[in-house]
């Protein structure tokens, strides 16, 4: 039953003694009003020489200027264009496909843009790899008019025109090759075609010229192993929809595990269909976005699973390895092990090791199993990085021995962790050229800063798997004076084609085999069969050594040697929202709370209570709601950084988590340089790394919205089951419907008998529902950023975030249970053997913040047809509508905040500022720039009101005007909102209840289906479907 | 806004005196026609505007060159005649064709740009035209003494000297009753006979203020009155009903709409796709006034009675556009046009033209009112909330033949028990359908 769990979002609720939860839940605004602070106290009004009666003047007075100020208006100049674009119509959006290659995120888009300009990020429904934008993505469209921008190309610090660069810079290649010496070009991953001959054309032009490839977040491990057993230097494919059973080792596939884009197919596999859904164990040391989907989760440290996945390769394959894990481990391996071989074809292991002996035994396990999901045809194009020889080149740069260096797509200073040895070699570097959007730290040591335009800006091509072809196209004309990095090559090698063109070239030659370039572009995706692009394989990979054939099993035991353990291991990680850093201009992701965390704003060691408790480390919460923590010193190898100190649940002990992609400085304006650069503690690449914590003095002020908008202590939030129980039982053990006593009977709540109000006739016209189901959603957090994209949402910045002022108006809370509801803990009692494990496991019992299972769940406005803050507003400014959204009109708002206090889910966000235009808050609707990101359709909200998610009231008139204009019905799938349409997992699905054939008519009718509260009686039209584990405990 | 009219008599005075110097003042005006051989150029000026006028001038060259005295100068400066032009207008192709040097020179000059056979006009027509464009061109005429001479025939003029002469009367009157009143007394006391002195009565004011019901009742219609128009003042502020500011090129809506009858979704096109109306983007207007650089002399004549230079205003286009006329081709050079908005709905309201232009299939006058009659554009609704839902109130769906309605005017019109259904019934008066 789901009723019996305790869920907590916190640790802090966990504890019995802690005032500020119960104060959290008893306020929504936790903070005082400050009008001791506005006002002055007595004291100070005494001794101030306004007095009342002043004071009244002068109030007087103001509003007597102002309201004579206010009755003249002002003049509104409108400037039609001199000759109109044939595409372009005021006031209606034009949509490119177009795709995302920035070396860390691949992805095929759509991009919508209004009078020319890119204003919104959409998922690309043609596209059958990376379709679906995550997060980052949907933020990037942010960065296009980012006002750190690099506006022109520049030769140290001045500014420079293209013609002086372009003959600088050749005449000195010309030079270097009549000298022989060696040309260096250090790139991202771009997986393009027409880029790839294009670098190849410069190689053959200055002969002496190194191409290297260089990842961030290194994959090279998974790449090695894979060239090693299958020749190709490219990543194995996973399809989690044709799995049954998976076991990942420590990937966190959810995440941006060799490349992300996994999340859609798992997703599928997830929902419980004709009784069946897929089984997903983790082994893993930091609670990731996967671990938290997982159906059971084992937190080990990260030595312990190089071992668990080489016993795991024995017990499947019955071959013989050594090493001994601890015994709950050990069984939790055994049982793995046994799924997966009933599971067979339908099973897929995944590790995100980077060992290149892991990486081997998962390749083989999965051939052993025959995979279904495992392809190694259809291989991933994205990550092409190789650590040997970023490392060499550094060495080499270093010894003086290459003159000079291109980098595009890069901050190796930011993120090599020897950025110290790649500074140096930079040094000795005769000619260094950026190709960058940002003077980030290493562009600001170069000899050129070649001004790159924005992928929006540009042209492109990326195969991200064998065969998927996408296509980048312009859809705004370069801002600034930029060219970008293919463009340079061509200048250089002197070739008189655009690069459009270029493209074009290359396509109809290789690619499109007789296919329309045009409707390619159209699609943004072009598909080839596997045989047909076989001439397209790398003609330059010349550098990379011979591989050494590692036969079966000899992998899992070298695997088992290598694991050795540390007392305390670092894991170093990649957040949702920040990436590999190269975003972290980008206020949306910075405001953006971590699925897991639920901090923005920051980077932090994650740290198990047990490991917080034996160094003493603390994290508290402080009167106003807003998180404390402890600095700690992490310390690798001699390299020291100090951080703060988050505890986490689920961290496994022995363990400490931190993540990549903060501490930028460089090009990053100064409110939005948060966090700690964790790169240099990311030696060797390796992700694992041995470290000793020291606690430090001073504590941090987190900008964790965790305990923020609680619901107030109200259960029956979550409901969620087992996959057992929910195909044996009937529905209503396991999501009954919740009953009041009237007249001393049990009613359910739903019945029109018990209500206090007469409801309105729903049945005609449209009536939008939306149907959110939990065991699809990850918590990826895509909805959320387009929700912002899509809604002007503002940013408030840490300060505000911190004090519950954030303004998302979609959340996605995090709930942390307990593995063991009272039945499991039973349960596991009886199955407790021996006294090693007795101590553990009732240990384990004790503490549930050790490894509690986690559910996350989407919440906006409930839209309730019955809805409490429509009651209480005393100037109507909130009322519903026939259609079932919960209008929210801005200029009848006057700020009571009743509305904000009677929601019993806590959607609704006050303005208590002035965010745009307003220098207190400098992000993007501070600038003319950023402001261009601004949809036209949607108010801008000013100070003092009260907003909420309006189901995207404007896309739905938008949807229903279109079809009156065509005189037509509307089909089911056209009525969408920004999160619905952002969701890749299908958790989310927008429509109106009221067309029976409407898939959300369907699911309203669903077993699963519950309302957010249901036994308040709001009749919310959003609902939510239960989360089935697929567990046998109950 | 409103307009004072303060129109002095000594004014008028002098208009009547000017109308009358007018109407004696005979100005005859010797007009002689000038007969062409056989031409008839009254004829030809008829043929010459069907069918030339959309690409030649009789003086500056546009599509094709300028036509004065064509006729007489290919005749002195080419040698060629009539049996030529004949051949060039019937179809020049052919003459281009076979090769004929002046007729390539002619075609290549002006961009390879063919000229419309026109082999059913008869050797009359062309003589007709041909005379018209020898005819030599009118004097200009005196535009100060016709917009005097207009000026003067206003029926509004006339009404106010009625107006002042009766004034004048009336006072004449009253000024002879005062004088017969005391040249009377002047005989009373001459005659020695007693005029009664009436009894000193309390004056009115102070009676009145003895009376406190009637500074009672005085009192509160004051109050209310000034009330009242306190009340529509505040009421007005921020309404900008009849706004009409001076725009950067004075265009005129009245000759578009209402001389010419072109469409309004002509120019205004996103108006059926798009919740904007759309200024005009200048290459719209081009596709007119590629050919129209002047207007007809009746024309500018009606606009210097507005007090506009119409062919100037045009130039102003051409120099936003970049239109180099002589060359007839776009120099490149633009300057975007600053129009006043003048329709200002605030940021938090949502309107949709389309919505009301393409599906309600409201007329443009609906809320614009008769912009086919305004000289100068100006708003001519409220545009206020109540203006809005008011008409949502009483406005009718279109729902005929519209598949989008068909099941929703069933249902609904079952319920609420009537055959047509106002906006309001469809949801119209929600707030969150304009307010998002």
């Amino acid at each position: 039953m789901s009723s019996n769990k305790k869920y907590w979002k916190s640790v802090e609720e966990l504890n019995d003694n802690s005032s500020i939860v119960e104060t959290l839940q008893q306020n929504e605004f936790v903070e005082e009003i400050p009008t001791d602070t506005f006002l002055g106290d007595k004291e100070t009004l005494e001794s101030s020489s306004t007095t009342r009666r002043d004071f009244l003047k002068y109030v007087g007075f103001s509003t007597a200027a102002a309201s004579l100020a206010a009755c003249e208006g002002p003049v509104v100049k409108s400037i039609p264009y001199v000759v109109q674009p044939t595409e372009i119509i005021p006031g209606v959006a034009n949509y490119y496909a177009t795709t995302i290659a920035n070396g860390h995120d691949f992805a095929s888009v759509l991009v919508k843009t209004r009078e020319g300009r890119p204003i919104k990020i959409e998922n690309n429904n043609l596209a059958e790899t990376n379709g679906m934008a995550n997060a980052r993505v949907h933020a990037s469209v942010l960065d296009l008019y980012d006002n750190k921008r690099v506006k022109a190309p520049m030769k140290g610090d001045q500014p420079i025109g293209w013609s002086q660069f372009v003959s600088e810079t050749t005449k000195k290649f010309d030079e270097l090759k009549a000298e022989g010496k060696e040309i260096a070009i250090l790139t991202q991953s771009y997986a393009s075609p027409s880029t790839r001959n294009l670098i190849a054309d410069f190689r053959e032009q200055y002969t002496n010229v190194r191409h290297v490839r260089y990842d961030a977040v290194s994959e090279s491990a998974a790449l090695d192993a894979f060239q090693a057993k299958y020749g190709e230097r490219a990543l194995a494919n996973y399809d989690f929809e044709k799995a049954m059973t998976i076991v990942s080792v420590g990937a966190d596939f959810l995440g941006d595990w060799q490349g992300g884009g996994f999340d859609s197919g798992y997703a599928k596999k997830r929902v419980p269909d004709h009784g069946k859904m897929s089984k997903h164990i983790q082994f893993e040391s930091n609670m990731s976005l996967t671990g938290a989907n997982a159906d059971v989760r084992v937190p080990m440290k990260a030595s312990e699973q190089r071992l668990a996945l080489a016993k795991l390769f024995s017990y499947v394959t019955g071959s013989n390895v050594s090493g001994t894990l601890p015994e709950a481990i050990d069984q939790a391996v055994r049982s793995a092990a046994s799924e997966l071989k009933r599971a067979g074809n339908k099973g897929v292991v995944v590790t995100g090791i980077q060992d290149v002996n892991a990486q081997t035994v998962v390749l083989e396990l999965n051939e052993y199993l025959g995979s279904k999901a495992f392809d190694t045809k259809m291989t991933i194009k994205t990550r092409r990085g190789n650590d040997t020889e970023v490392a060499t080149l550094v060495a080499d740069m270093k010894a003086g021995k290459i003159a000079a260096v291109i980098m595009a797509g890069v901050n190796p200073i930011y993120s090599l962790p020897n950025a110290e040895d790649f500074k140096a070699g930079l040094e000795k570097v005769e000619m260094s050229i950026a190709s960058t959007m940002k003077v980030d730290e290493t562009a600001k040591l170069c000899t050129y800063i070649a001004a790159a335009p924005h992928y929006l800006e540009s042209w492109g091509d990326v195969e991200m798997k064998k065969g998927h072809y996408s296509l980048t196209q312009p859809t705004i004309r370069p801002l600034f004076d930029t060219k970008q990095f293919q463009e340079l090559l061509m200048t250089w090698t002197a070739n008189p084609q655009s690069y459009d063109e270029y493209i074009k070239m290359i396509w109809n030659q290789d690619i499109l085999n007789g296919g329309s370039f045009s409707q390619a572009l159209h699609d943004g995706v072009y598909k080839v069969a596997y045989d047909a692009v076989d001439v397209l394989d790398d003609i330059e990979d010349t550098l990379e050594e011979d591989a050494v054939e590692t036969p079966a099993g000899d992998a899992a035991r070298a695997l088992s040697q290598s694991a050795k353990g540390a007392t305390m291991e670092l894991v170093l990680y990649t957040k949702t929202g920040m990436g590999d850093g190269q975003q972290a201009n980008n206020p949306w992701l910075q405001e953006f709370p971590d699925p897991i965390t639920r901090t923005s704003w920051d980077n932090y060691l994650t740290v198990s209570k047990a490991d917080a408790e034996a160094a003493g480390l603390v994290n508290e919460n402080v009167a106003n709601g807003g998180l404390n923590g402890s600095y700690a010193n992490v310390t690798v190898n001699g390299v020291t950084v100090n951080v703060p100190v988050i505890i986490q649940p689920g961290q496994a002990k022995g363990t400490v988590g931190l993540a990549l992609g903060y501490g930028r400085t460089d090009g990053v304006q100064s409110e939005l340089q948060t966090g700690v650069n964790a790169y240099p503690l990311y030696q060797n690449f390796s992700a694992v790394q041995e470290v000793s914590i020291e606690k430090t003095s001073g504590t941090h002020e987190f900008a964790c919205v965790q305990l923020h908008n609680t619901l107030m202590g109200r259960g029956d939030i979550i409901r969620e089951t087992t996959l057992e129980v929910f195909n044996t039982k009937n529905k209503n053990y396991w999501n009954p419907i919740p009953k009041v006593s009237k007249d001393h009977i049990e009613t359910p709540v739903t019945s029109p008998d018990v209500d206090l109000w007469d409801s309105f006739d729903r049945s005609i016209g449209h009536h939008f529902n939306l149907s959110i189901d939990l065991n699809a959603c990850t918590g990826c957090g895509a909805c959320v950023i387009a929700c912002h994209a899509e809604n002007n949402v503002p940013v408030v910045g840490k300060t505000e975030m911190r004090r519950s002022r954030d303004m998302h108006w979609l959340r996605i809370d995090r709930y942390y249970s307990s593995q063991d509801s009272f039945e499991g803990d039973n349960a596991k009692k009886d199955n407790i053997s021996g006294l090693g494990s007795s101590l553990s496991e009732f240990g384990e019992m004790e503490s549930p913040a050790d490894n509690p299972q986690v559910a996350f769940q989407p919440v906006m406005c409930q839209h309730c047809n019955h809805a409490p803050c429509e009651t209480v507003c005393p100037v109507a400014a909130t009322a519903h509508g026939r259609q079932g959204q919960n209008h929210m009109a801005y200029n009848r708002c006057v700020g009571t905040r009743y509305c904000a206090n009677n929601c019993p889910y806590k959607v609704r966000r006050f303005n208590w500022f002035l965010y745009n235009n307003n220098d207190e808050f400098d992000f993007f609707m501070n600038n003319d720039l950023g402001r261009m990101v601004i949809n036209p359709d949607v108010t801008v909200r000013s100070r003092g009101v009260m907003e909420k998610c309006s189901f995207c009231i404007q896309k739905t008139q938008k949807t229903i005007l279109d079809a009156k204009r065509d005189g037509r019905e509307i089909k089911d799938g056209e009525f969408q909102t920004a999160c619905s349409a952002a969701c890749g997992s299908g958790a989310m699905v927008f429509g109106d209840v009221n067309d029976e054939s409407s898939e959300v008519a369907k699911l309203s009718k669903d077993d699963r289906m519950y309302h957010l509260l249901e036994h308040v009686g709001t009749k919310p039209n959003v609902f939510y479907h239960t989360k089935v584990r697929n567990t046998t405990k109950a | 806004m409103k307009k004072v009219f303060s129109r002095n008599l000594t004014e008028s005075l002098l208009r009547i005196g000017f109308v009358f110097i007018l109407m004696f003042s005979v100005s005859i005006q010797a007009q002689e026609a000038a007969e062409g051989q056989a031409g008839d150029p009254a004829k030809g000026k008829q043929l010459y505007n069907t069918n030339c006028a959309a690409c030649h001038r009789l003086d500056q060259k546009m599509t094709g060159p300028a036509l004065r005295n064509v006729e007489a100068r290919l005749y002195d400066e080419e040698g060629l005649d009539r049996e030529w032009l004949n051949a060039w207008i019937r179809n020049s192709a052919a003459l281009i064709k076979s090769g004929d040097a002046y007729a390539n020179k002619i075609w290549n000059e002006y961009n390879q740009t063919a000229m419309t056979a026109f082999p059913t006009l008869s050797d009359q027509d062309i003589t007709d035209i041909l005379a018209y464009t020898a005819a030599p061109p009118p004097a200009p005429v005196e535009t100060a003494a016709t917009t005097a001479t207009t000026a003067g025939s206003e029926p509004g003029i006339s009404n106010e000297i009625i107006l002042g002469a009766l004034a004048l009367l009336f006072a004449l009157l009253a000024m002879a009753l005062v004088l017969v009143k005391r040249t009377l007394n002047h005989f009373a006391e001459a005659k020695g006979i007693e005029v009664e002195e009436s009894e000193k009565r309390i004056p009115i004011w102070k009676a009145f203020i003895q009376n406190q019901f009637l500074v009672l009742v005085t009192s509160i219609v004051l109050l209310l009155a000034s009330g009242y128009f306190v009340y529509g003042y505040l009421m007005q502020v921020g309404l900008d009903q009849g706004y009409a500011p001076v725009q950067p090129i004075h265009y005129s809506h009245r000759i578009h709409a209402g001389d010419n009858e072109i469409d309004c979704k002509y120019c205004h096109s996103s108006a059926r796709v798009s919740k904007h109306s759309g200024i005009p983007s200048l290459n719209i207007c081009m596709n007119c006034h590629k050919s129209i650089a002047e207007v007809a002399p009746e024309t500018q004549a009606e606009g210097l009675e507005y007090g506009q230079d119409y062919n100037a205003e045009i130039q102003k286009l051409y120099a936003a556009v970049g239109w180099d006329q002589n060359e007839q081709a776009y120099t490149g050079e633009t300057q975007p046009v600053k129009w006043v908005r003048i329709h200002n709905l605030p940021d938090f309201a949502y309107f949709n033209h389309s919505q009301h232009v393409e599906v309600g299939g409201i007329e443009c006058q609906t809320c614009h009112g008769p912009v086919e009659e305004m000289e100068i554009m100006s708003q001519h609704s409220p545009l206020t909330m109540g203006w809005c839902i008011n008409c949502h109130r009483e406005t009718e769906v279109k729902v005929k033949d519209n598949g989008y309605y068909t099941k929703i005017h069933e249902e609904l019109s079952k319920k609420y028990n009537v055959e047509k259904l106002t906006v309001a019934m469809m949801g119209g008066l929600e707030c969150g359908k304009c307010h998002y």
